[in-house]
């Protein structure tokens, strides 16, 4: 063995321990899973309801559904109606809902469920073709009237969205003039306002919006404005003039397409309701990286089961770690190099007081039983297999009389792997005799308070929580240990056992 | 203040167990050479050609069936020490200094009946004091009869001498005697008394039990001031001879006087432990550094060997 540089071993952990620390840090931001456990998130469930009157005929129900509301993402959708086919037809830039059915007769219900979480990045998109306004025509007098207002709101303004807001201003019931109110009526405010944007010049157009509210039903869809500045669609309120979509204002249609077409149906009418509903942030990641490739990372597409022993399995690291830093550095003598991890890990199964009454009493008892055993003259491997077997009745009888006398603290002995248990007695009992009881406790009780510090590391939420939705984690674990390999200063115990030295300094 | 603080340790030059399995165990002893050293049968063979004798091998039981052949050849010894071939640190070795009818004595004068004596070889045989739990052979050698004078030091068992050799310079030695805590055995850590020995002259320094300082053998209660080995030089040139057979850079040569033979080695060791330096009252560290600093090592084991005790020497 020659002298090796240290640097390139440096070096290499470094990438593991960064590499590890990168993915995490760029799967929490691409895929939204949280680095604290049990963080929510707001979600909103709006449940569309149409009701009309069948003829006793054949019907279809076409809704527009949203497509991409701006500061909402979509997360689930999915439609309830007995007997109905259902299905989403895309069509050059519309969503809509299709239900049909052969006969249909009498007052009929159809519901649509979409599940909306706030996204603050989501944007109006620009449109893939530039809307061009439409050319209106104005019979005397409104045309004269149009002309004034229009002349009005250009003169006080020097963009399409300033226009905008002005002539709204002027349109407005508190400042109408005799022009105004000689064109508005209640009902066709909105559509004159829109044709009027469009004789100025300016595409504009109608939506629909949904103001979402927690727990609220019957409700329907709001009538707003847009106009197309050049880049995008801008919404307006017409009512205020306010420029924006306001937080909690779901657009649930856009552009020109209808609500709702019935064919087969009369007295249609669509009508909404909506929750807020709140779910783990972490559900939230987990579902939608099932829809997108990044899930190949991750494990939440094997089924349950092997989830929860993956959940058992990636927590070792962590007892792994532990036990390297307590023999390295702290120096605290175990029996076993890696005994105290697997009792940790059934500690972790059994909970901390029960599992310790388990262990210690079954290996008291085997430890007796051992006792017997030495007697016997047998081979190794014959007394190792003749242990476990007897572990494994003492595990059933202090299950058996666990739960008769009512412990449940007595099944946890299952947990313990037996074979460690087996070889933890063997070992013990041949400390015993070589180096008398003393060693036997302190090494019995190191590997115990070894475990211990184990499983209180691994119990944590956080523990749990980080190394199965943060996988790469591990990397970083790994790198600390390889760093603790190469740690050549001296350890705490060591500290203890050199202080007789003081007298030769 | 039961404490001593790191730097205190390191102006004193104290090797700790991480930086000896870093710096000195993995790199410079071989992986190859383990098995030499980890199983006394072939150290026995392998250091014979390099004239460092051994106490004399008696029989090899290898196979159960050979149990019954060791009561044979037991009939008619008084004394022979039972030893796993690929035992560490002491474990698993019986001695056995007399009779008692039918039943043997251990050193300690613990009556062994010959049925524990075979049951004690199946065990080695299974591997229960192997290093890795692997089937090992059980070695009988003749027992060593120590020096008188060395011998009354020690309560019962025969008192070794540990050098640890670092690419075979000798650079720092301990005499270990057996106490009644130590149940005969060697190990500084079961109870013995480690006395450090002056490389220069073999005079011994100072004396630890259970790390800590003392200045009377606890049994025998003999003063362990003035204690002095004889052919000092022969043992440390043997021990410096082992690395020629082994190639180990790093390792613990255990010898034991012979009252008849001389100095005998019994084992050597790929990991010794850091004990000596608590019993020399110095670190390793500065010996290690001076071996590690030389343009131009020595060849020959009597070289290394008179540059060690010449550098080395504290009278």
């Amino acid at each position: 063995m020659t002298v090796r540089s240290r640097i390139p071993f440096y070096v290499a952990v470094f990438l593991l321990i960064t590499a590890g620390l990168s993915v995490a840090t760029w799967r929490h931001f691409e895929m939204g899973i949280p680095w604290m456990t049990g963080e929510q998130q707001p979600v909103w469930m709006v449940e569309a309801r149409v009701d009309f009157q069948g003829y006793g005929d054949s019907a279809q129900v076409n809704l527009h559904v949203p497509q991409q509301p701006p500061g909402f993402r979509i997360l689930t959708e999915q439609a309830a109606s007995p007997g109905y086919g259902f299905s989403i037809l895309e069509n050059n830039g519309g969503r809509r809902a299709e239900w049909t059915k052969r006969e249909v007769a009498g007052p009929q219900t159809l519901y649509f469920k979409t599940q909306f979480v706030p996204d603050e990045t989501i944007v109006q998109q620009p449109p893939t073709r530039v809307p061009k306004p439409y050319t209106v025509f104005w019979e005397e007098p409104q045309a004269t009237a149009v002309r004034e207002l229009l002349n009005q709101a250009t003169e006080r303004s020097s963009s399409p969205e300033s226009l905008t807001r002005e002539l709204i201003t002027l349109m407005q019931p508190d400042n109408r003039t005799q022009n105004s109110t000689m064109l508005v009526s209640d009902e066709n405010y909105l559509q004159v306002l829109v044709r009027m944007l469009n004789h100025a010049g300016i595409a504009a157009r109608t939506a629909d919006a949904l103001k979402l509210e927690d727990a609220r039903r019957r409700q329907h869809l709001v009538p707003f404005l847009q106009i197309f500045n050049g880049e995008r669609w801008l919404t307006f309120d017409p009512r205020t003039a306010e420029q924006g979509v306001p937080e909690n204002l779901l657009l649930w249609r856009q552009g020109s397409e209808s609500l709702l077409d019935v064919v087969g149906g009369d007295t249609s009418q669509v009508s909404f309701s909506m929750l807020r509903q709140t779910i783990p942030a972490l559900q939230l990641a987990a579902r939608e990286a099932a829809s997108n490739g990044l899930s190949a990372l991750s494990f939440y597409q094997l089924p349950i089961e092997e989830q929860s022993m993956f959940r058992m399995l990636l927590l070792l690291p962590i007892g792994a770690l532990m036990v390297a830093f307590m023999r390295m550095v702290i120096g605290i003598r175990t029996s076993g190099t890696f005994m105290p991890v697997l009792i940790a890990v059934a500690f972790v199964q059994t909970t901390l007081v029960p599992g310790l009454i388990a262990f210690l009493s079954v290996v008291a008892i085997g430890l007796l039983l051992r006792g017997y055993l030495s007697s016997l003259n047998l081979l190794l491997v014959s007394r190792i297999s003749a242990l476990i077997i007897l572990v494994i009745f003492i595990t059933a009888g202090l299950s058996i009389v666990g739960y008769q006398m009512g412990f449940n603290t007595g099944m946890t002995v299952t947990f313990f792997p037996t074979v460690i248990i087996a070889w933890t007695i063997e070992r013990m009992s041949i400390l015993w005799e070589e180096e008398g009881p003393r060693e036997v406790v302190v090494q019995g009780a190191g590997s115990l308070f070894v475990a211990i510090c184990a499983y209180l590391a691994m119990s944590r939420p956080l523990a749990g929580h980080l190394t199965f939705n943060f996988p790469e984690l591990h990397l970083v674990i790994l790198g600390l240990i390889l760093l603790m390999g190469q740690y050549t200063g001296y350890k705490l115990s060591e500290l203890r056992r050199f202080n007789p030295m003081k007298a030769y300094d | 203040m039961n404490w001593i603080s790191p730097r205190r340790l390191n102006r004193i030059g104290m090797l700790n167990m991480n930086r000896r399995n870093v710096d000195y165990i993995a790199q410079y002893n071989d992986r190859s050479s383990y098995p030499l050293v980890d199983n006394k049968l072939k150290t026995k063979l392998a250091v014979g050609e390099y004239d460092v004798k051994t106490p004399k091998l008696l029989q090899v039981v290898r196979q159960q069936h050979e149990i019954s052949h060791f009561r044979e050849m037991a009939e008619d010894l008084s004394g022979f020490a039972i030893k796993p071939a690929k035992g560490s640190g002491g474990k698993g070795i019986t001695v056995i200094t007399g009779r008692d009818g039918d039943d043997f004595v251990k050193a300690s004068g613990a009556r062994i009946p010959v049925a524990m004596l075979e049951r004690h070889l199946t065990n080695i045989l299974a591997g229960l004091y192997s290093l890795a739990g692997t089937p090992d052979v059980a070695i009988v050698e003749d027992l060593v009869e120590s020096s008188p004078d060395l011998a009354k030091y020690s309560f019962q068992g025969v008192p070794d001498i540990r050098i640890i050799v670092f690419q075979g310079y000798p650079i720092m030695a301990m005499l270990r005697l057996a106490t009644k805590a130590s149940d005969g055995k060697a190990n500084l850590h079961q109870g013995a008394v480690g006395v450090g020995l002056d490389l220069g002259t073999g005079r011994s320094l100072n004396a630890v039990q259970f790390n800590r300082p003392i200045t009377l053998h606890p049994d025998t209660g003999l003063a362990l001031e003035n204690i002095q080995i004889e052919s000092w030089e022969n043992m440390l040139e043997m021990a410096a001879r082992c690395y020629e057979a082994t190639g180990l850079g790093y390792m613990g040569v255990d010898l034991v006087v012979d009252a008849h033979q001389g100095p005998l080695l019994l084992e050597l060791n790929a990991r010794p432990g850091l004990a000596i330096q608590m019993a020399n009252g110095c670190g390793l560290m500065p010996r290690l550094n001076a071996i590690e600093g030389l343009k131009r090592p020595h060849f020959s084991p009597r070289e290394r060997t008179q540059f060690a005790m010449k550098s080395f020497s504290r009278m």
